[in-house]
């Protein structure tokens, strides 16, 4: 064990505050303490990495050797930095909505969630920090079988029946692609360590480049490029919590977080930039944009709707990375940070109404926006962020999205924004109106107001920070553009 | 000094405790007795492992009459691995299982019981340590009839027919090896493996000698289980008292592969021509059969033992496999999978004993919402389960990771042996996860719902084991230092 303790203390304190949250499983409120004070450490505790990361710094710790030349080993750069700082942050406003909406609902297995939520956590921080893929991959299954009990929460045969697909997909493409993708690229390279400009540059070549490429995008299921995104609908079966875990704290982001790590440190920009055979990637993950927006279009259920909205902002990211620019990867790696604040708004406003009102169809929400004010104020402003809007976070990552595009003279890329920009006002916008300038159709069941308030402080919160990062994304943009201070 | 006589106190202690077993009154001491001795063997396999390397093989003169005229015992990397590997397997069972034993073992019958015990321990360990073609043929009678009787000593009658048919063919594979030796000893007028080894070049492409190799091999893949001689082993494990599948199903199929490793690669490599070829065109197409029918039969099996045991059959297929390669890499792979599935599916059966302290039938329809009556003990086997798979952090992913490294380096041929791996892996996925939704998310079929644990001795043992699939997982050292010396002594012959 040596190098900078912070990075193994970010990775072990979810685990210790998991212990502490069995152990308070008999008392309720010190359960949810113990669980909100975790988060509020972990954040503290990677958030102090920041400074020193920007400034150039890359603090680095050892764990144990696993195999001969192959460690468990952690790396803080500036991608994996943004990404746990992150995580971390939401985690806090999850909890405090957790609370709010697991009380509500009467959930069942409380303490089995609070707790596989802080492993889930812990493995994200693994991933985020991770120095090589061998302790990348180690997190990244911990991360998917963490969050299958979560899926599968409510154990009846249809949620377990969606769960497996979960967990099926998710490791069939790990064991079943990924690994020997990263079996491959250590036989071929010698090392899995993330380099700044790649470790396969002269090591592979022609069609074995983009076939490893397509090895590690398909593997990575988190990141659900098509037709591996199956798992992302499925997977709405959890409680709201926990989708919003999924689609904006942890798992599509490692998803996308790897796919990004993989390009930039793995194969490195210029690399894969003069490979005619990676240039797949931009036309698979400008297909996925598409069509999971025209996919979208057809939902009458609001989570859905999300989920197939998430499989394209997540195909946006992997498009950015695939441009192959310096400042394409800063787009991606601030969208990773837009759509999460963005999504998990959303994502809160749609688990708001339900426990709230019941209603989980977008055909009810007829002016709802009178009833629950703050609930759908906060869904505008995620709307508006998917959509790419300013005054809101999606406007920061997709402006550096489109200057990579034009930068590298891909006009495809470029079309493939403006296609999905107005297909997302095509799907988000009618909701608004709906919900702000449509009459109640029929008085509801039962005559409601806002959600209780832990949500509604939640949903707020986090839609002032998609506000707020328009911003105040100084230091972000400089975070990111860290990732080439080395290459340059 | 003392130490150089570890390898025969190895075979010798628990051969002369069962005797005093068998003689004594009560199971409990029979059982303190035995579970003493099978502990003692496995520190002395600890010490023989630390003292074994590649350069520093500990050969003992039994007699002090030297090879190759006397009895020779040979310690290799490869054979203190699987020491380690048959002492540790009955010391964890037997720790575990004393109340489990008592349970299915009738009271007059515990005494002889142990006392096989002890000699089918005693057998294994004489079989890895012997380095001599006919010792090793006594040593695999004693440990094989022997094991029959540990089988047969349970309550349940379908354990007879199972055990029958595994004294059948243990029988017939046991005579294709004594023939095979024996038609050697014919041309070569030596029994010692060193000696016979430099000898055969002598008579190398004689008939004799090559219907040695095969019924050599055959016989010994029939009692390691390859498919498809692998009949005999579904029932066997299945019918068996629990903590005694626990036992043989870590180590007695692994104790003939090495056997058959040990022939083939030193024995016969270096001195027949195209040998190698032979080996892995005959072997490799068998080990692939038998990685995905094993793994097919699993997802179907509604027992929960069956189903094991035929993951088992898939799991000897991967060793198979890897050795077939017929690389540094894919014997490494193979002998170190050896060390991880032992504890791997040691683990799941000893689970599977303290599932059984419940539900007796173990039939998975019955094992519905045993997650919530028995949490501990299912956690144990979901965590063994999950190094089955082979998910990393856990010791089955060690393997698995040289398994691909190894078939990597093959070309084209090495992308379809990648494709068998990968599909079986995920095919081990389907059947883990069968059992588990049907342990954890059905609702339990009876009335009684309480939460009742399996005895605390099972629990706490069965943790340390399932503990120690995260131990080798995340520090393979030594297992993997002794496998890749294994494999490179194997693979002397042909550089």
């Amino acid at each position: 064990m040596t190098g900078d303790v912070t990075i193994l203390i970010a990775v072990a304190l979810p685990l210790i505050g998991a212990a502490g949250i069995a152990l308070a499983h008999a008392s309720p409120n010190l359960r949810e303490t113990v669980s909100i004070a975790t988060a509020i450490g972990l954040t503290g505790v990677v958030w102090s990495l920041l400074p020193d990361v920007i400034a150039g710094a890359r603090p680095a710790a050892e764990l144990l050797t696993l195999m001969p030349g192959l460690a468990i080993q952690f790396r803080v750069e500036p991608l994996g930095a943004l990404f746990a700082a992150l995580a971390s942050f939401l985690w806090i406003f999850n909890t405090i909505y957790s609370i709010g909406y697991m009380r509500a609902n009467r959930e069942k297995h409380q303490t089995r969630f609070y707790l596989l939520f802080a492993v889930a956590l812990s493995a994200t921080i693994g991933i985020a920090f991770s120095g090589n893929l061998i302790t990348l991959f180690l997190f990244y299954e911990v991360l998917t079988l963490s969050t299958y009990p979560l899926v599968a929460h409510k154990g009846d045969a249809k949620t377990v029946a969606s769960a497996r697909v979960y967990v099926g997909l998710l490791l069939a493409t790990s064991i079943g692609l990924l690994l020997p993708a990263i079996i491959w690229t250590y036989r071929t390279a010698g090392t899995l360590d993330f380099t700044p400009g790649g470790i396969l540059d002269g090591k592979v070549d022609g069609l074995a480049a983009g076939l490893l490429l397509a090895l590690y995008m398909f593997g990575t299921g988190k990141a659900a490029l098509m037709p591996v995104h199956r798992w992302l609908p499925a997977a709405m079966v959890a409680p709201t919590p926990v989708s919003a875990l999924l689609h904006a704290v942890a798992v599509v982001k490692a998803g996308v977080f790897v796919v990004t790590k993989v390009i930039v440190y793995i194969f490195g920009i210029d690399f894969l930039r003069a490979q005619a055979s990676a240039d797949w990637l931009l036309y698979a993950a400008g297909f996925t944009t598409v069509a999971a927006s025209i996919v979208a279009l057809r939902q009458g259920n609001l989570k859905r709707l999300l989920a197939y909205s998430t499989v394209a902002q997540l195909s946006y990211v992997t498009l950015a990375a695939a441009l192959f620019r310096p400042v394409s990867e800063v787009g991606a790696a601030l969208h990773i940070a837009a759509h999460g604040l963005g999504k998990i708004t959303l994502f809160f406003v749609a688990g708001s109404i339900y426990t709230a009102a019941k209603k989980t169809e977008i055909s009810q929400l007829d002016g709802i926006g009178r009833r629950m004010p703050w609930t759908l104020a906060a869904f505008s402003i995620g709307a508006l962020a998917m959509i790419g809007l300013p005054p809101t976070a999606g406007f920061v990552s997709k402006w550096q999205i489109l200057m990579g595009s034009l930068q590298a003279d891909q006009h495809f890329a470029v079309l493939v924004i403006i296609a999905s920009t107005a297909l997302n006002s095509a799907y988000f916008l009618p909701i608004l109106h709906r919900a702000w300038f449509r009459p109640e159709s029929a008085a509801p069941p039962v005559d409601h107001g806002e959600a209780p308030l832990p949500i509604v402080i939640a949903l707020t919160a986090t839609a002032l920070m998609t506000v707020a990062f328009f911003f105040l994304n100084q230091s972000a943009l400089e975070l990111a553009w860290q990732i080439f201070e080395t290459v340059k | 000094m003392w130490r150089e006589q570890l390898p025969a106190l190895a075979i010798a202690v628990p051969l002369a405790a069962a005797p005093i077993a068998a003689l004594l009154k009560a199971g409990r001491t029979a059982w303190a007795l035995t579970t003493a001795a099978s502990g003692v063997s496995f520190v002395i396999a600890l010490l023989l492992a630390g003292a074994v390397s590649s350069h520093n093989e500990l050969s003992y003169a039994v007699g002090s009459w030297p090879a190759p005229y006397g009895i020779e015992l040979r310690i290799t990397s490869f054979s203190a691995l699987l020491l380690l590997i048959i002492t540790g397997a009955s010391s964890v069972a037997l720790l575990a299982g004393g109340q489990s034993l008592d349970a299915e073992v009738t009271p007059v019958r515990r005494p002889f019981f142990y006392a096989a015990w002890l000699l089918a321990l005693g057998g294994l360990a004489g079989i890895v340590a012997s380095g001599d073609a006919f010792n090793i043929f006594v040593f695999m009678e004693v440990s094989s009839l022997a094991t029959y009787i540990l089988i047969a000593g349970g309550s349940d009658p379908r354990a007879l027919t199972a055990v029958f048919k595994y004294l059948i063919m243990g029988t017939v594979g046991a005579t294709f090896y004594l023939i095979g030796i024996g038609l050697i000893y014919m041309m070569t007028g030596t029994l010692n493996l060193i000696d016979m080894e430099a000898r055969i070049a002598d008579v190398a492409d004689l008939k004799p000698i090559l219907a040695a190799v095969g019924f050599v091999t055959i016989g010994l893949v029939l009692k390691a289980g390859v498919f498809p001689l692998h009949v005999w082993l579904p029932n066997t494990y299945a019918w068996s008292p629990h903590i005694v599948t626990a036992f043989i199903a870590a180590c007695s199929t692994k104790v003939s592969l090495y056997v058959l490793l040990r022939f083939d690669f030193m024995v016969f490599q270096g001195s027949l021509a195209d040998h190698h070829l032979q080996f892995s065109g005959f072997l490799m197409p068998l080990a692939v059969l038998a990685i995905l029918v094993g793994s097919g039969v699993a997802i179907v099996e509604g027992n929960l033992k069956r189903l094991l045991a035929y993951s088992s059959v898939a799991q000897i297929g991967y060793v198979v496999l890897g050795a077939s390669l017929m690389t540094a890499t894919g014997l490494t792979a193979g002998i170190v999978h050896m060390f991880n599935h032992a504890l791997a599916k040691g683990t799941m059966f000893l689970a599977v004993a303290c599932l059984a302290t419940r539900v007796p039938s173990l039939r998975l329809e019955n094992l519905a919402g045993i997650g919530r009556l028995m949490p501990w003990s299912t956690a144990a086997f979901m965590l063994a389960a999950l190094s089955l798979i082979g998910i990393p952090g856990t010791a089955g992913f060690i393997g698995k990771w040289y398994l691909i490294s190894a078939a990597l380096e093959e070309g084209a041929l090495g992308l379809a042996v990648v494709a068998v791996i990968v599909i079986s892996s995920l095919m081990a996925v389907a059947y883990v996860w069968r059992v588990a939704e049907i342990a954890c998310f059905r609702a339990p079929p009876g009335p009684d719902t309480a939460t009742r644990e399996a005895p605390p001795q099972m629990l706490v043992v069965l943790w340390v084991a399932a503990l120690a699939n995260i131990w080798f997982g995340l520090l393979p050292g030594r297992p993997l230092s002794l496998s890749g010396e294994a494999a490179m002594t194997l693979l002397g012959q042909l550089q």
